[in-house]
């Protein structure tokens, strides 16, 4: 905390090495010291630490400074690879010369990003931490970010010639490059099964069996823009994979949701009517819960739309059911071009049980790639293809049947030719049949 | 036949999980029965089989170098059990097997000067993007803003006080990286791009330019006899767009390059369906190194939260409850005709009805 001694200075976040290595002096950084203090870790503490023995981030630093004094960014991309793959780099090449076009802080001139996928539900040993650490500081800054918006590990700052080898290095050891510009980009998945009672799928297994089966998609960008696969145990959704990934995988159950009435009882002694009432009864999104009067809960399965609400409340009484599956939306991305848009389901619910489970989720995202590949326009996530064409359209081009679990309510506009309405209300009849 | 030049990487893909999970948490894998909360940032999980896990959340400045690692692994090594995770949001999991082993790993970690809480209904790390330190594009700073709102927040990070979880999110431009929040702070350029017409034809793929405009404001031209490009200045929606295909396209600008605060994401199915965040307050002074005036806006609609929501009520949700003349009064943000969408699908944001509060 700020204003506190440490009990060991050597061993705290404000620790700076008392003697410097780093042969190239310090540039003032008279605004960016301003951000050393305070009670959160201090990133410029960071820096400056690099900076001590590390003449690259002196120079950054000085880059750095340079920013906040004129409020501009000043680095530029570059075409920068590692051999046999065409992405997965971020290359960054200083803006910033003198008056002769020399670089002002020619040590960090090239300061390029390894984006390194990390392992599924981002778990580490602290043996692995420090062994990718050391690789880092071996051939770039030593600057880790753990980790980026899309997920990947990333390796910040270093050069061109040190790209490949870094990359020689932790290849060597089980690590793979992430996925940069138009492509199948690095996934992400929760903790899920692995802690989470909430969790019903495994998490794991659905973010290596999509993202593994794409690694030419991944390695050589060759897609209309970037396709992001992410993976949450639960609707809780800890993944954000509604609104930020193409391909949402959210675990959920078809049975009746699990009631320990004990428990319930328990709570609600503990609690209070009037609590559970207000938070858990009333907030039930389709009004499928009722608090008996003996304390136990009514639940209407039918109506619940498994939003884990209640779940969440009251974590010892309630869980999800015992028939797991996922829900699959497609479609999420942030503003450009059209405007935000959500995943859209496609798939309300499927059971990953068996290989062969698994293995027709990974054919539908082949058959979605696909059709959007060929279809879309350049630089259009599956969304704006979706918006551009139609959902039924699309659904067309990648066989899935429509279903109402698709939309929030039917159209409104009359304006739509219908010519074989009797053909589709009989296809229609016809799938109803066979189930 | 030629040697190749180098030796193929071997696409060994995403890295099993598996192999880096704690004992206890691999022996129950997907056996869970509950899990409660003992103290602000701590997790409890107990599995089927009677066996627990103590989860430590810990904040960081996301960016690390092999100082903070080694600091972070002994601790880790001395007091936990060798196995750690990280969050969406930048914040370190540190899993035991023995509720004794949790008070000493705390104080290890504060000692070290680092917090620790983020759970429940606490304001958790704010998700971070690269800004000034790497990214091409932007606006402003990302570690900045965050380690400057941080230190303010720092006391509701430790402690679980307000009515649910708050994500708080920032993005350097537009393109908004750091993506939907309860409360997000995001650049939004207020000029058009300034052109420099000299490059526009060597560094530009000058058609992708013109497709990628969301308001078809840019066109193919001739300026000082070189092919480049020139924007509608009247039809721009100054998005930035344009910038990362066609660096000559400058949209950030030291003066008119603002931080617009937007509220009410929310990414969970809990209750409400998922929902997008709203904008609430703009032209706003994209002021380092510490961004006071975008601090102060979040500190009072936070405080208004905090005060006047009901336990389990996102920020989302409590404006929903409240409604948006409500959210207005209470936080005396000015209500302006920027805050009337019309972009596509706009009129659905409109109020075709009578409920109104009074």
């Amino acid at each position: 905390m700020a204003g506190q001694t440490p009990k060991n200075p050597e061993k705290h976040a404000t620790y700076l090495p008392k003697e410097k290595t780093s042969s190239k002096p310090f540039h003032d950084t008279p605004m960016l010291d301003q951000l050393v203090d305070g009670p959160w870790p201090s990133f410029v503490t960071g820096l400056k630490r690099l900076a001590s023995d590390n003449n690259m981030m002196v120079d950054l630093l000085g880059q750095l400074e340079h920013s906040y004094k004129t409020r501009i960014g000043y680095w530029k991309g570059g075409t920068v690879s590692v051999f046999g793959y065409g992405g997965g780099i971020i290359p960054r090449f200083t803006e910033l010369m003198d008056d002769k076009g020399k670089p002002m802080f020619p040590e960090s001139r090239e300061f390029h990003t390894v984006r390194v996928q990390p392992p599924a539900g981002n778990h580490y040993s602290t043996d692995m931490l420090r062994k990718l650490s050391n690789s880092w500081n071996k051939y770039g800054s030593g600057l880790i970010a753990f980790h980026g918006q899309t997920g990947n590990i990333m390796f910040i700052g270093t050069t061109t010639d040190n790209t490949q080898l870094f990359f020689d290095e932790i290849n060597g050891y089980g690590w793979d490059l992430g996925g940069a510009g138009p492509c199948v980009r690095t996934g992400m998945s929760c903790v899920g099964a692995a802690r989470c009672e909430q969790s019903c799928t495994n998490e794991i297994k659905v973010h290596r069996s999509l993202v593994n089966n794409f690694l030419d998609d991944m390695h050589r960008p060759a897609l209309p823009y970037k396709f992001k696969f992410k993976v949450s145990g639960c609707p809780n959704d800890c993944m954000n994979s509604i609104q930020r990934s193409d391909f949402a995988v959210i675990g959920t159950w078809r049975d009746d949701m699990q009631v320990d009435q004990d428990e319930v009882k328990k709570i609600v002694a503990e609690k209070g009517r009037k609590n559970i009432i207000d938070n858990v009864i009333s907030r039930c999104p389709t009004n499928a819960l009722s608090l008996n009067d003996d304390d136990t809960l009514e639940v209407d399965n039918r109506n619940c739309v498994r939003c884990m609400h209640c779940i969440n409340v009251m974590t010892k009484a309630l869980s999800p059911g015992k028939d797991h599956g996922v829900s699959i939306l497609l479609g999420g991305k942030r503003t450009l071009k059209i405007g935000d848009t959500m995943g859209t389901v496609i798939v309300p619910f499927m059971k990953l049980e068996t290989d062969e489970d698994y293995e027709k989720l990974v054919e539908l995202a082949e058959e979605i790639i696909d059709f959007w590949a060929e279809n879309a326009l350049e630089h259009e996530r599956v969304g704006e293809t979706v918006d551009r064409i139609g959902l039924a359209n699309f659904l067309e081009g990648i066989d899935i049947e429509v279903e109402p679990n698709m939309i929030t309510h039917p159209r409104t506009s009359n304006y739509v030719r219908m010519d074989d309405w009797d053909q589709e209300a009989a296809k229609w009849k016809e799938r109803k049949a066979a189930n | 036949m030629a040697q190749p030049a180098h030796e193929y990487p071997v696409e060994s893909g995403v890295p099993d999980g598996m192999q880096f999970l704690h004992p206890t948490m691999l022996k129950n894998f997907g056996n869970w029965k509950y899990h409660d909360r003992p103290r602000p940032g701590v997790l409890h999980h107990v599995a089927h089989s009677g066996d627990e896990v103590w989860t430590v959340r810990v904040g960081t400045q996301r960016q690390l170098g092999p100082y903070e690692i080694n600091l972070i692994c002994d601790i880790i090594d001395n007091y936990a059990d060798g196995y750690v995770r990280f969050s969406i949001r930048s914040n370190l999991e540190i899993m035991v097997d023995k509720e004794e082993k949790v008070a000493p790993l705390i104080q290890a970690f504060e000692d070290a000067g680092y917090p620790v809480g983020g759970t429940g209904n606490s304001i958790t790390m704010i998700s971070h993007t690269q800004g000034w330190l790497h990214c091409d594009i932007p606006g402003t700073d990302a570690s900045g803003v965050v380690k400057a709102m941080m230190d303010e927040l720092h006391k509701e990070f430790v402690s679980e006080q307000m009515p649910n979880r708050v994500h708080i999110t920032t993005s350097c431009c537009q393109i908004n990286c750091g993506g939907q929040g309860d409360i997000a702070i995001n650049i939004q350029h207020t000029k058009p791009p300034k052109i420099n017409h000299d490059l526009v034809a060597n560094v530009c793929e000058r058609p992708s330019v013109v497709a990628r405009c969301p308001v078809a404001a840019i066109r193919p031209a001739i300026v000082n006899g070189k092919p480049s490009l020139e924007v509608d200045e009247k039809k721009c929606i100054c998005c930035g767009a344009c910038f990362p295909p066609c660096p000559p396209m400058q949209i950030n600008d030291p003066d008119h390059s603002k931080l617009a605060v937007w509220v009410g994401g929310k990414h969970s199915n809990a209750r409400s369906k998922p929902m997008f965040h709203k904008l609430v307050a703009a032209g706003i002074p994209n002021n380092p190194p510490r961004w006071p005036e975008a601090t102060k806006i979040v500190l009072n609609i936070l405080d208004k939260y905090k005060n006047d929501a009901k336990d389990w009520e996102r920020v989302g949700d409590w404006v929903e409850r409240i409604g948006w003349p409500r959210f207005f009064e209470l936080t005396e943000l000015p209500f302006t005709k920027y805050h009337i969408d019309n972009w596509r699908g706009a009129r659905n944001s409109l109020n075709a009805s009578t409920h109104i509060r009074f």
